[in-house]
């Protein structure tokens, strides 16, 4: 067997066990749960991608990785603040009725 | 070749299911991850097609931006809002169902009709490449060819800033923005944040200065680089610009001025709106690069940042 | 030579697929929500760990290699601190077993 057929394949084989992890998105139960489905996702497609990049010799598929592994790891972090700031409501809605309690 | 073929269809799958998972999810938040994961399948399908450029794009501003963008206005919905299904009748929802259906099936149509080989306009690019001085035709036909495109692209950000901006209470013109005040996540977070933009602001450098000759360009690096900007507010290590200071407005809006600046000029120097002369066609693409660059990065950090806020919001808060 | 390093990149993009295999087993079977974590940065830092020690015999050198190896750092202190808030978020109360219809807050 050729190794860039091999690569192939086990960018196939990392792609689909990380997918078969996405169903934690649909099952939850939380939202960290759900996190950690596409913090999954990030890290396996960057390694589908570098056997991807390696078995096709692009080597600007290299660069994508590098970038997903960036922008996977800030869009982690975005998702757990935005949950975790305590975050003012910034239009009065009818859960506040006496609107906002302004000095 | 089958294990290709296994890949192609296995993918088309899992995106079609993640995207009515993501139409269907119960809760905003879900969705959102759904989205981004979604996203991140569609620059993967990208690759496989070998537009590498497309799926650089699509991962940085497509899933990743775009979805903190969402994220950031679904956390932001009024506790009603988020908790109830949209109020929407059936005969909404199947109009829109029908609609998009329609949309589909139009694409699909037009797809299989194409004519057999398609029209293509690959081979003048490949033809007139050379006397823009540049290696990689995606970015020849993006700043050369169809300049006319990327510049409108480059002042609907600067668009998208000023809505942004006009959401700004009637106190808060002028201020600081809001939504990216410092998450007590602790000290993981602080030492995340000062080890990786290091490394995001070369890479983001380094996308640019390829682009020329490889996949990579003004709008990858830009939201690298805005990541890094952001990620560095969120922990608290740099602060969101006042509005109204004026070296963030000159960085907004430098790109596209240099760009319609240089495009005049072609008027009289290459003889059409947006042409650049010969000699000059290379450095010139570069400078214009490196201010779109900039004032992208600024453009899509401040679009995370949200519309300015008075300082005191976050203390009158119950 | 050349087919010891063949099989040193089969064998080590073998063990990474395979842990990339358990960590998502583990996301999948795992009882609780730190549970499934301790799975995740398995695959995180072993399993693209391996793929890429795999992968470095097959690129050019310096460029190529040290490119893979920034990609694995980056993923590797990316995992490392994002677990950490994960689990922080999982821990507090406002967030553990919130459901679809209750927004984490």
């Amino acid at each position: 067997m050729d190794i860039a057929d091999f690569l192939l394949a086990a960018a196939v084989f990392v792609l689909a066990t990380v997918a078969l992890g996405l169903t934690r998105i649909l099952r939850g139960p939380s939202d960290v749960d759900r996190m950690m489905a596409a913090q999954l996702l990030g890290t396996g497609g960057v390694a589908a991608l570098l056997l991807l990049g390696v078995a096709t010799d692009m080597n600007a598929i290299t660069d994508l990785a590098l970038v997903l592994a960036l922008l996977a790891a800030f869009a982690s972090v975005a998702l757990v603040a935005d949950a975790r700031r305590p975050e003012p409501e910034p239009v009065p809605d009818d859960a506040h009725p006496e609107g906002k309690t302004r000095t | 070749m089958s294990a290709a073929l296994i890949v192609d269809l296995g993918l088309t799958l899992l995106i079609l299911g993640l995207g009515v998972w993501t139409v269907a999810a119960r809760s905003n938040n879900g969705a959102v991850v759904g989205y981004i994961a979604y996203g991140l399948l569609v620059a993967l399908v990208w690759v496989r097609l070998a537009a590498v450029d497309v799926a650089l794009t699509e991962a940085a501003i497509g899933s990743g931006l775009t979805g903190l963008l969402l994220l950031g206005v679904a956390t932001r919905l009024p506790r009603s809002a988020r908790l109830t299904r949209p109020p929407t009748g059936l005969g909404t929802r199947l109009l829109a169902g029908f609609l998009s259906a329609a949309v589909a099936g139009g694409l699909a149509a037009v797809v299989l009709l194409l004519p057999d080989p398609a029209p293509t306009l690959a081979p003048s690019v490949a033809a007139n490449l050379p006397a823009t001085g540049l290696g990689n035709p995606v970015t020849g036909v993006l700043i050369a060819f169809r300049a006319i495109d990327t510049l409108l692209e480059s002042v609907v950000l600067v668009f998208a800033i000023i809505g942004v901006w006009s959401l700004a209470p009637k106190d808060g013109w002028g201020e600081r923005p809001g939504w990216l005040r410092p998450a007590p996540l602790g000290s993981a977070l602080t030492l995340l944040a000062q080890l990786l933009p290091p490394i995001g602001i070369l890479v983001g450098i380094h996308l640019f200065w390829t682009g020329a000759t490889a996949p990579g360009g003004a709008f990858q690096g830009g939201a690298v680089l805005a990541a890094m900007w952001v990620l560095a507010m969120i922990a608290g290590l740099a602060r969101p610009p006042a509005v109204s200071r004026r070296w963030l407005r000159l960085m907004l809006v430098a790109g596209p001025a240099l760009f319609l600046t240089v495009g005049i000029a072609g008027i009289w120097l290459a003889g059409a709106f947006l042409a650049y002369p010969v000699a000059y066609a290379k450095p010139l693409i570069l400078v214009i690069e490196a201010a779109l660059t900039l004032s992208i990065a600024a453009a899509l950090g401040l679009l995370l940042a949200g519309p300015p806020e008075h300082p005191s919001a976050a203390e009158r808060q119950p | 030579m050349t087919l010891a390093l063949t099989l040193f990149t089969l064998i080590a993009i073998s063990l990474g697929a395979i842990f990339f295999l358990a960590g998502t087993v583990g996301l999948l079977r795992f009882p609780d929500t730190l549970t499934r974590l301790h799975a995740l940065t398995k695959a995180d830092n072993l399993g693209l760990g391996l793929i890429v020690l795999g992968l470095l015999p097959q690129v050019d050198w310096p460029v190529g290699g040290l490119k893979l190896i920034a990609v694995w750092l980056v993923v590797l202190l990316a995992g490392a601190t994002v677990g950490q808030l994960m689990a922080k978020a999982a821990r507090s109360d406002a967030w553990n077993g919130s459901t679809d219809l209750e927004p984490p807050r």
